[in-house]
């Protein structure tokens, strides 16, 4: 069988343009890409036709930061519900944190993530390994062994590694195997049991404040780190001025390091806990509107590489307490992608170059297939209506877990049809486009 | 504090000053709050407050269950949003919470249809506290407005600090806090406070000074070496006291720590209106009982 996509602007996420081609699918690889008009169907097979004219379509989107919650809190989310999140957001992979009970630092934990991938068998997961074992920043996990039974990088997110030591030997092991090192930037000392950004909100709500700093101290020693070792290091979920201005620095100095950014953190300020809203809490804190500016002028700056959404879902047991006693995170898969369009539309980036952070960059840090549409290669693609307008509600997640701090805001633009490997996914009820 | 409006202050201390009058009589009871079931629920030990509390609503004939965290099912795991449920199809008409999480009453307000009243949350707000000392101001200064008050300590934890400072700023007083710079909060200027930190310089020329309680066993060793060394730097004392104006008022919200954060003297002075603050607070609490549900 052959799918025939037709008419859609699609997006070359290399050389950062956008043109109206055909799509030729077979066998799950994409096997012609043409200008309209010039496609002509063979007649003894199959051919089943999209028509994408009006829409965008991209290659399919990666989050590199999710949390799956499987093994050990299936209640949350599970790899199947999970995925169908990923799937209805535009997203064809994501790479999954190792913060599970057990935690991944093992070869069985491992594999037991992807065979539960492979069960659900919609999008493709790639496990992120912990770089200590139980993430207790004492030693180091079997890089190799893990490596070997599909890890795709390590880190410690969550609970970060404490020791600068441990953290130079975890980046020059990670050398010999190729294995990108994922930091989530936070002196957890510093943070002192804080629950929200240290500032004028902070202290009119009389909350525990984490300051800016526990997060920069961190970016600071691991650019350090990324010097001392020559091996790059990916900063996770920035989210302060002087973050951004910490990497741009480096980056300008020929340190490799490479960075990502979270949509919460260019839509949404500390003002949004005023109301001691559990949804507007997560590590690291919604910062202050000029930290949400540098976040966006990195983002147009290429200081920051990536847009992953840092997908954490809570049920009410963890979400419905008293502030203090709340989970930190939140569900992220079906907002990144509006949240993003929104950006396009303001002018912080075009949207190639957006679809690149969603992308094309996502791969090329992981070393993962996917992120360009080229002929020969996987059709992992994502139909996106970019006029589609909408107001996000509870009921329509298909995450298992509903705690998004955006249930009620009005987005515009949409996924409209997922497909990985030629199979379509995700579809929007109201696209109905074969003709 | 936020959510009160300057009238909406006037008029509870308004009522404090008539029902003032109860407390000295000699059968200290009226009927106006009968049938009425008021809950005090104190996740977090209190003795003042709800002592304060418990006065206020037997005065005016309430009913009242009062419920700690030790004999709550808190220590059962229950949650709060379940407490509070089932303390709701008790129907109580008023929930007094006192909690150690900021925001709790909000969280608890989303859930129950009677009137919460916050008997101080976390490090967030402690209105009544504000309240009386407003009260008990008014009644020695007679105004609030134009007055200059300086509160001493740490501010950046404590919530009776924050309450006072937004009820002193709605009614026109002049505030400045002030205390060793760990404690006194990130950004303490966009509470509308000026920030003097050494209190020898703080206290001058003021017509109020609010002391707040050190806890050596809450503060650690982090925010302050020692006592001894916090009574010398910043303690009130006969010597800083002299630097205010001449009918200065000396405030404490209790328990004070004799020799730490004031002297004994001076608590016991004729400065000190620590003891009046403790029976306005009693007339504060009644006037809110009776404004919220006494009325029909």
């Amino acid at each position: 069988m052959i799918t025939w996509i037709k008419g859609g602007e699609v997006i070359d996420t290399h050389s950062k343009t956008k043109k109206t081609l055909d799509i030729v699918i077979k066998k799950g690889k994409i096997e012609r890409l043409l200008p309209p008009g010039n496609y002509n169907p063979p007649k003894d097979i199959d051919v089943k036709t999209i028509d994408a004219s009006g829409m965008i379509v991209t290659p399919g989107l990666i989050d590199m930061h999710v949390h799956m919650r499987e093994p050990g809190e299936e209640y949350k989310e599970t790899i199947a519900t999970g995925s169908q999140s990923a799937a209805a957001g535009g997203f064809t992979a994501v790479a999954c944190m190792p913060n599970t009970n057990p935690i991944n630092d093992s070869r069985s934990v491992t594999e037991f993530i992807l065979e539960r991938a492979r069960k659900a068998n919609l999008i493709r997961v790639y496990p992120v390994a912990a770089i200590s074992m139980g993430s207790r920043s004492e030693s180091l996990t079997e890089f190799g062994d893990l490596k070997q039974a599909g890890a795709v990088a390590v880190s410690d997110d969550g609970r970060p590694v404490t020791s600068s030591e441990l953290m130079r030997r975890a980046i020059e092991y990670a050398r010999f195997f190729g294995l990108p090192v994922i930091s989530h930037c936070e002196d957890i000392d510093l943070s002192n049991r804080g629950v929200m950004h240290e500032g004028t909100i902070s202290t009119k709500l009389g909350l525990q404040g984490i300051p800016a700093a526990s997060e920069e101290i961190m970016v600071v020693r691991e650019i350090l780190l990324a010097k001392l070792t020559g091996y790059p290091v990916h900063i996770a979920h920035v989210s302060t001025e002087g973050s951004v201005k910490f990497i741009k620095q480096a980056k300008e100095e020929g340190i490799s390091v490479t960075s990502e950014t979270a949509p919460h953190y260019f839509s949404l300020d500390h003002r949004a806990v005023i109301d001691f809203d559990t949804n507007a809490k997560m590590y690291p804190p919604l910062r202050e509107p000029r930290d949400v500016k540098a976040i966006r002028r990195g983002l147009s700056q290429g200081v920051i590489d990536v847009i992953a959404t840092d997908h954490a879902p809570h049920s009410p047991i963890e979400k419905d307490v008293e502030f203090d006693k709340a989970a930190f995170g939140i569900i992220g898969l079906e907002t990144a992608l509006p949240l993003t369009l929104a950006l396009v539309r303001e002018g912080v980036m075009d949207l190639p170059e957006a679809i690149a952070k969603l992308s094309y960059n996502p791969a090329s840090i992981l070393s993962i297939k996917g992120g360009i549409i080229e002929e020969g290669k996987e059709a992992d693609l994502t139909i996106i209506d970019l006029n589609k307008e909408y107001v996000v509600e509870k009921e329509s997640f298909r995450s298992k877990s509903h705690n998004s701090p955006f249930v009620g805001v009005e987005m515009k633009g949409k996924a409209v049809l997922t497909m990985v490997g030629g199979g379509i996914v995700w579809e929007s009820d109201e696209f109905n486009p074969r003709s | 504090m936020d959510q009160l409006s300057v009238s909406d202050i006037n008029m509870i201390l308004d009522t404090a000053d008539s029902l003032m009058e109860i407390s000295s009589r000699d059968i200290k009871k009226v009927p106006t709050l009968r049938g009425k079931s008021i809950v005090n629920f104190f996740y977090e030990p209190s003795t003042r407050t709800k002592a304060s509390f418990e006065m206020a609503a037997k005065r005016l004939s309430a009913d009242t269950l009062s419920l700690s965290a030790t004999d709550s099912s808190m220590v059962k795991g229950e949650t709060l949003i379940d407490t509070a449920r089932n303390l709701q199809a008790m129907n109580p008409d008023i929930i007094i919470l006192r909690h150690s999480s900021s925001g709790a009453p909000h969280l608890l307000a989303r859930y129950v249809d009677a009137g919460i009243i916050n008997a101080g949350d976390g490090m967030h707000e402690h209105p009544t506290q504000a309240l009386l000392d407003l009260f008990t101001i008014r009644k020695k200064k007679g105004r609030i407005k134009g007055l200059k008050v300086v509160i001493i300590g740490d501010i950046a934890h404590s919530r009776v600090a924050r309450s006072d400072i937004i009820g002193l700023r709605k009614m026109g007083a002049e505030v400045t806090v002030s205390g060793p710079p760990t404690m006194i909060p990130v950004d303490a200027e966009s509470l509308g406070v000026k920030v003097v930190l050494d209190p020898a310089k703080a206290i001058k020329g003021k017509d109020v000074i609010m002391v707040l309680r050190i806890q050596l066993e809450r503060q650690g060793r982090i925010l302050f070496p020692s006592l001894r060394e916090y009574s010398i730097f910043f303690g009130l004392n006969q010597e800083l006291i002299r630097r205010a104006k001449k009918d200065v008022i000396i405030m404490h919200p209790g328990p004070i720590n004799r020799g730490v954060e004031i002297t004994g003297d001076l608590a016991d002075g004729p400065f000190s209106v620590i003891l009046d603050q403790v029976s306005n607070g009693v007339a504060i609490r009644m006037a809110l009982l009776y404004l919220l549900i006494g009325g029909g």
